[in-house]
């Protein structure tokens, strides 16, 4: 039995700081809405890394204070932002010719599921009353070179959110290249999925046993 | 002479009539032409195709033609909005058709029918829900699903500056979908901040030539 007591899961904080340690200096990155928008809060001084908003905004800085509030210069959850020295804004189809052409660098988005295939389910989940979004993620999901995933781990049931199959209707086939969740981190590689780093408290058998995928450890 | 200045947003959407497919830009509240989609509401055109990234919200602008009952189908990437009751409502009843478009794919669709390209090829929604009925080919060893091109009866936009020949500015990222979608109507009606002279935009910095529209109206203050 695990004791979950001792599992030491990391906050929706630590998961973003986690993922920056990733962020190499002079990425371009795409911040999906939701948790990984909160990703611009921790971005460290000593590298320079570009966000770009799905919106038409290239080198978006953090969300706008008070006295700096523009309506019309907002981000991809339509918060109001401001912009670095050196932003620069575009067209929707330029903004998208960046994302679908390959040009940004990393995209980090929410999902509701991935399987161990690195198949992502994440804009809606077949309730037939929740009105279905899928925004940009399609596009994202595919166009960027490498696209994390940021969430629990878990379901509030308590249900595995890596699956063998997405039950979910799919947003992209084999698009995941990182996992980061309140509890691993794990990379999905063309062989399965592998578990890089883990909470204190908590095993690697205890979380193959939670994931309910087959997973292998980093290195062996 | 070319004069494109209209004198007032309701004369500048007089001709719209039942039916009409309408691109509107607007990326939640920015760039969105609340002043033409104020008096398209006014005006009272029923049976209206919308072409938007969303679906309006807390009962203005699209929001206020839905409620109305005014539009029958929206074509949008992200209708799910906080306060985007009027057309939640129509929704679940199945009273509106909605075309779910992946953003990127929706912004590529309206470049494509501006640009004269009937459709294009892309790996977006691959294997989703979303390709369902879609032409499908591999091209350079990846899926790829055909998308058709949008063009429509008119686009409703909003700028900031414009000029008599229908040159135009946009202001930070209320730019969006304006410049895509004033070249994939057949009538481009841009609401603007401020009517400047000729020759005071720097044709550095002219985002949308005049070209791609026909009427400009001068609506009261940013909104």
């Amino acid at each position: 039995m695990i004791d979950h007591s001792k599992v030491q899961k990391r906050t929706t904080a630590d998961i973003a700081k986690r993922i920056v340690q990733d962020i190499p200096d002079g990425a371009h990155v795409n911040l999906g809405i939701g948790q990984p928008m909160t990703i611009c809060n921790y971005l460290p001084a000593d590298k320079e890394i570009l966000m770009h908003s799905e919106n038409g905004l290239l080198g978006m800085g953090p969300l706008a204070k008070e006295h700096e509030i523009d309506e019309e210069l907002v981000n991809a959850g339509k918060q109001p932002v401001t912009m670095l020295p050196g932003a620069s804004l575009c067209h929707h189809a330029d903004s998208f010719v960046m994302i679908r052409g390959g040009h940004i660098d990393i995209c980090v988005l929410g999902a509701f599921q991935v399987s161990v295939k690195g198949d992502i389910a994440n804009w809606r989940t077949g309730d037939p009353k929740a009105i279905p979004a899928v925004g940009g993620a399609m596009d994202l999901a595919l166009g960027a070179k490498k696209l994390f995933v940021m969430m629990e781990h878990l379901t509030k049931s308590g249900e595995s959110k890596l699956v063998m199959e997405c039950t979910y209707p799919l947003t992209a086939l084999a698009a995941v290249d990182c996992i980061y969740t309140d509890l691993a981190t794990i990379a999905v590689m063309p062989e399965g999925l592998v578990a890089i780093d883990w909470v204190d408290g908590l095993s690697f058998e205890e979380l193959q046993e939670l994931s309910g995928v087959p997973m292998r450890k980093l290195g062996k | 002479m070319i004069d494109k200045i209209i004198p007032s947003v309701a004369s500048a959407v007089q001709d719209i009539g039942d039916g009409s497919t309408i691109l509107v830009s607007g990326f939640g509240g920015a760039g969105l032409p609340i002043y033409l989609l104020d008096a398209l509401a006014e005006q009272g055109a029923k049976n209206l195709t919308i072409i938007s990234n969303n679906a309006g919200n807390s009962g203005i602008g699209i929001a206020k033609l839905i409620g109305n009952g005014q539009v029958k189908k929206v074509v949008c990437s992200f209708p799910r909005q906080p306060e985007s009751g009027a057309f939640d409502d129509l929704y679940r009843a199945g009273k509106i058709e909605l075309e779910l478009v992946p953003q990127g794919t929706l912004a590529e669709r309206i470049r494509a029918g501006g640009a004269g390209i009937g459709g294009f090829y892309t790996p977006t929604g691959y294997g989703t829900e979303l390709a369902i009925g879609k032409d499908t080919r591999v091209i350079d060893g990846v899926n790829h699903i055909f998308e058709t091109a949008i063009k429509t009866d008119y686009a409703l936009i909003k700028a900031d500056k414009g000029d008599r020949w229908g040159n135009l500015t946009y202001h930070r990222t209320g730019r969006n979908f304006g410049p895509i979608m004033a070249t994939a109507a057949r009538c481009t009606i841009a609401q603007v901040n401020q009517v400047v002279e000729l020759g005071a935009l720097d044709p550095e910095t002219i985002v949308t030539p005049g070209i791609f529209v026909k009427r400009v109206v001068l609506v009261g203050g940013k909104s």
